[in-house]
Order: structure tokens, then C-alpha cells, then sequence
């Protein structure tokens, strides 16, 4: 188990990641539409903070929020469904679901599964997110999806 | 790809535009140094000399809430207030200020606060006005954790020989405080 700190104050927080989360939502977005997207993210980021219990992963966390906020900027976009997207019964996008089924899975496995089968991240942005090499991150996902379907999920 | 300067402003200007802070802060150049400025929404909360993020930041995250951001804009007002006071344009504040004392210490600073511009009381008649002569060492003490200073005008609080006796930024600064001010050393009787 990873040792819970305290919440640094937001501003240690915003600046040690805010080059990581900018370059990462420039890939997935592009120049333009990643400064909107990086302002929301931090924004997003902050109205949650106050409620964080503790600072393990925080990377990850506001890793997992820029790429809800690049999925819902691309939908917003593309209002139709993609092809080979899978149709949820509920009309909740796929990272949601997921996200919920992800629940119990240890906190790096959890968020290596959100971002690959979620998000459609890229292992190397993964590792980025997780502060871990590629190779762990690859990990990560495996391990957390055969704990998955054990537990009877299908992905 | 780093984060550009505009869009690092950008997004602490709506971060406190928003409300979301529990504390906005910055630094001002002043003639006795840089200081840190913080603010809740309710008002001034924190003036310290020498600041040094690293350091400073945690006690406001401790006191007021984790959501503590760099926000120049946030802090436009008590920032101005400030330049005025130090060119001789201002002798009263007018921020509301955010802070919380209890029973006595609660007098001694409303009694600090009207210690008006130019002039200097002692730390046993300030004792004595908020109702207990023989606090003096106790009003020293709050004189020194004062944490809106030049604000709240601890530095025109002196020994009562006239000497200034101490303060939480360095004798220097509360003689050179007391020059700007244009106070005389000589105590009202």
C-alpha cells in the first residue's frame, strides 16, 4: 500500500503537473483546443480538492481528469456514436462504467484499466500518468483486467 | 510541451474568478521587501515578510483549506492599498482583513487598530486600554504572531522607554515603518 500524505496546498500540486497534463491534452486534442481543455481540467480538478482524503497518486487522479475532459470534448465534437464503440444499455459513455466496475481494483491497477479500456490511452501516456515505466504500466492493465474477469466483468 | 505564461494566468485568473480558492495569494515589492499577500473571500488573512512559498503555504493550507493558488489578480486591491501606504498616499486601510482572535487578544488587536497613523502607543498601554494593565508581556507576544502586520499596525507598539523592542520582520523594518509614517519616538503620556 502506497503511504497516505497530506493534500499539498493546490498550488504545489498545480505546478509540479501542469507541463505533464498541457502536453499530454496537446496530443490528444491538438495546440488549440488543449488550452480550453487544460484550463477545465485544473478547474475541475480544484472544485474536487477540497474532498481529497489523501495525496497518493494525485498524478494519476488529475491524469484521469484531463483524459474525461479530452473523451468529453470529443464527444461534444462528434455528437455521433463511433463505430466499434461499445453501446452501453444505460447511455453512459464507456469510461463511466468502467470507472464504476474499476472500483475495488488496487489504485494503480485501477487507474492502468480506466485509462487503457476507458480512455484509449496509449501505455506511454499511462506511464506518464502513473509515474512508472511503460513496461509496469502494461502491467498494471493486465493484471487489473484478469482481476476483472474473475470477478466476471467482460472487456 | 510547457504551459505558456498567458495560459498559466488565464487559468488562475478563473480559478479565483470563480470562488473555488480558499486562499489567493502574491508577493509585492515594497521598500522593506518583498511580501506575501494572502486572502480569503472574506478578506486579508496573511501579510509575511521574507516569503518563501515552500514554507509559507503549508500554515495557510493548514489554517484555511488545501485550495491555496497564486492569484495576482485576486489581490489587486490590497496590493494597491499597499503601494499607496509605502508612497505616503495612504494612512488607513480599507480591506476587509479575515482574522479570528479570541476574548482578550480580540481587544488588544481592535485596541492595536486604532492606534492611528504616525503615532506610537506601548505594549502596557495597549495592555491596559483592552482592559489588563499587567498583560504587557502577553501583548508582545500577540504583537510578534501578528499575522496581517503594517495592516494591523503592530509596529507602532514600543517599549515604554521608547525603545522599539521587537518585531516579527526585524527591528529594521518596524524603524523604517515608523520613519514613513513620520512618527516621532516620543510617547504620549
Amino acid at each position: 500500500m502506497m503511504e497516505a500524505v497530506v493534500v499539498p496546498p493546490f498550488e504545489r500540486f498545480y505546478v509540479e503537473h501542469r507541463d505533464g497534463v498541457f502536453a499530454f491534452l496537446v496530443r490528444r486534442l491538438g495546440r488549440d483546443r488543449a488550452e480550453d481543455a487544460f484550463q477545465e481540467t485544473f478547474l475541475r480538478a480544484l472544485r474536487s480538492y477540497g474532498s481529497l482524503s489523501h495525496a497518493s497518486n494525485l498524478r494519476a487522479w488529475v491524469f484521469t481528469i484531463a483524459a474525461r475532459v479530452a473523451v468529453d470534448d470529443y464527444r461534444r465534437r462528434r455528437p455521433e456514436p463511433l463505430a466499434g464503440e461499445p453501446a452501453s444499455e444505460d447511455n453512459r459513455p464507456a469510461y463511466a462504467e468502467l470507472e464504476h466496475l474499476a472500483d475495488g481494483l488496487p489504485p494503480k491497477e485501477r487507474v492502468a484499466v480506466v485509462l487503457r479500456y476507458g480512455y484509449d490511452l496509449e501505455y506511454a501516456d499511462i506511464a506518464n500518468a502513473l509515474g512508472s515505466s511503460e513496461e509496469a504500466a502494461r502491467q498494471a492493465a493486465s493484471s487489473g483486467v484478469r482481476r476483472l474477469r474473475r470477478k466476471g466483468v467482460q472487456l | 510541451m510547457n504551459v505558456s505564461e498567458d495560459l498559466d494566468r488565464r487559468f488562475r485568473e478563473r480559478a479565483a474568478a470563480e470562488g473555488a480558492l480558499d486562499v489567493a495569494y502574491d508577493f509585492v515589492d515594497t521598500p522593506i521587501g518583498s511580501l506575501l499577500v494572502a486572502k480569503t473571500d472574506r478578506g486579508l488573512c496573511r501579510i509575511g515578510f521574507d516569503p518563501e512559498p515552500e514554507r509559507d503555504l503549508d500554515p495557510l493550507a493548514q489554517l484555511f483549506g488545501s485550495k491555496v493558488l497564486r492569484a495576482p489578480k485576486a489581490l489587486d486591491e490590497p496590493k494597491r492599498e499597499l503601494d499607496e501606504y509605502f508612497a505616503g498616499r495612504r494612512t488607513v486601510f480599507e480591506v476587509p482583513v479575515d482574522v479570528v482572535f479570541d476574548s482578550f487578544r480580540l481587544r488588544v488587536m481592535d485596541e492595536l487598530a486604532r492606534v492611528p497613523y504616525g503615532s506610537v502607543t506601548t505594549y502596557g498601554a495597549l495592555a491596559a486600554k483592552a482592559g489588563n494593565p499587567r498583560a504587557a508581556r502577553a501583548v508582545g507576544m500577540f504583537m510578534n504572531r501578528n499575522p496581517i502586520p503594517i495592516v494591523l499596525p503592530c509596529h507602532r507598539v514600543v517599549g515604554a522607554s521608547g525603545s522599539l523592542v521587537g518585531y516579527g520582520g526585524g527591528l529594521e523594518r518596524k524603524e523604517r515603518l515608523l520613519q514613513l509614517e513620520g512618527a516621532s519616538l516620543t510617547l504620549p503620556m
